[in-house]
């Protein structure tokens, strides 16, 4: 692992390049215990073709020399700041682009990638936009995307469950989307994505009537995370028991904040208050921007 | 699975103190993690013994100092202990609650040579 940038690298890909560790950074710093401690091992460089960024997992090795006698060291650190700053500094570039992020999270199978082509479709004449895929393997929904012609970059976690911040601000970098709204379909996972703070503006958690009322109570940490709920799928209701009224209420038990919409990509239904909900959230973002 | 990535976050951070403040060798680590945080601990041990092999914190002991989970209660106006994110107050019933503590997920201090 880098011990300046921290990413863990050698299974994750971005775009289809390896993830090369290419900044700029000196790693003097780091070294002051001056042993032989070289890099060359975390910067494994698997893959370098297009639109995939490639990191994994090199083994850590340090020897240092010295004391031998047993103390306490205080640390007092935060073990998600580094993340933090990664976000930060991918919100900076994002308010700088005047663009707005949204970060979409859901289980495998809700049916987000349908829902986001069916949005690109109808916003794509109206707003500048880009997607950043997250998928363990295949660039298979990155292809779906740019079929609505959007750029796309995929990012292949390999081993991760989660998209980290680390990683969307190399994807960002061969983004040039202004203006407009960046989609960041994460990983299909209702748990770990919680804890990653991508630098997004607003979380979007997508469910579909497909699943279970009581998903927002067994995995409380998405919904209170986020700021939206997608109830989706909707043209399917007159087929299931699924009771609308105790799913959002339970969504509402872990997070009273939360806005819902329901939709569904297939018919079309719903879809314009999703639109007008990413609107708003542009222009609220925007207004504090420009002055 | 993501219990993997939080211990390579602990190891970088332990390399990276390992230079400013000049050890060689992780004896003990002690981590603050509150229940909110999304961790499992069973994973995070395992993952630990793993991402830590070869390094200079091999064979450490993991020590986890568990938080509570707090909130403030606006009726009662007052911090109250809670068991889960939904739960309402627990002196009141009241569901205008938030939470204020335990989503921790802190290295604390650990024992060097």
């Amino acid at each position: 692992m880098c011990n300046v940038c921290g990413c863990a690298s050698g299974e994750v890909t971005i775009g289809g390049h390896a993830h090369d560790h290419g900044h700029d950074h000196s790693h003097a710093q780091d070294h002051r215990h001056g042993h032989g401690h070289d890099h060359h091992r975390d910067h494994h460089h698997p893959r370098r073709d297009g639109l995939t960024h490639d990191y994994g997992q090199g083994p850590a090795h340090a020897h240092a020399p010295g004391l031998s006698q047993a103390r306490m060291v205080r640390i007092e650190q935060d073990i998600m700041a580094k993340n933090a700053e990664y976000a930060a500094a991918n919100r900076a570039a994002l308010a700088a682009r005047a663009t707005l992020a949204l970060n979409l999270v859901s289980s495998p199978g809700s049916g987000k990638t349908t829902l986001l082509t069916a949005t690109l479709e109808r916003l794509k004449d109206r707003l500048p936009l880009a997607v950043i895929e997250g998928d363990q393997q295949t660039d298979n929904d990155a292809a779906r995307i740019r079929a609505t012609g959007v750029p796309a970059v995929q990012v292949n976690t390999g081993k991760g469950c989660h998209l980290d911040a680390h990683m969307v601000g190399h994807a960002l970098e061969h983004l040039e989307v202004k203006n407009g709204v960046l989609f960041i379909e994460n990983v299909g996972n209702l748990v770990c994505p919680a804890g990653f703070d991508l630098g997004e503006a607003h979380k979007v958690v997508i469910l579909s009537v497909t699943e279970g009322e009581d998903k927002p109570l067994k995995y409380p940490d998405m919904f209170h995370a986020s700021d939206l709920m997608l109830l989706t799928k909707t043209d399917l209701l007159a087929h299931l028991d699924f009771d609308v009224e105790a799913c959002i209420a339970n969504a509402r038990r872990v997070n009273p904040r939360l806005k819902v919409l329901q939709l569904s990509a297939k018919s079309g239904a719903g879809m314009e208050g999703w639109l007008g909900w990413i609107e708003a959230a542009r222009a609220m973002q925007t207004i504090g921007q420009e002055g | 699975m993501h219990e993997m990535s939080i211990c390579e976050s602990i190891l970088s951070v332990i390399e990276r103190q390992a230079a400013a403040q000049e050890f060689s060798r992780v004896r003990r680590v002690r981590l603050e993690i509150g229940p909110l945080a999304g961790v499992e601990l069973q994973a995070l041990r395992f993952s630990f013994d793993v991402v830590t092999r070869d390094s200079i914190a091999e064979g450490a002991a993991l020590e986890i100092i568990d938080m509570p989970i707090t909130a403030w209660c606006m009726p009662c106006a007052r911090s109250v202990e809670v068991r889960q994110r939904y739960d309402a107050c627990p002196r009141c019933g009241s569901h205008q609650v938030q939470i204020t503590g335990g989503e921790e997920l802190r290295i604390k201090d650990m024992e060097v040579d």
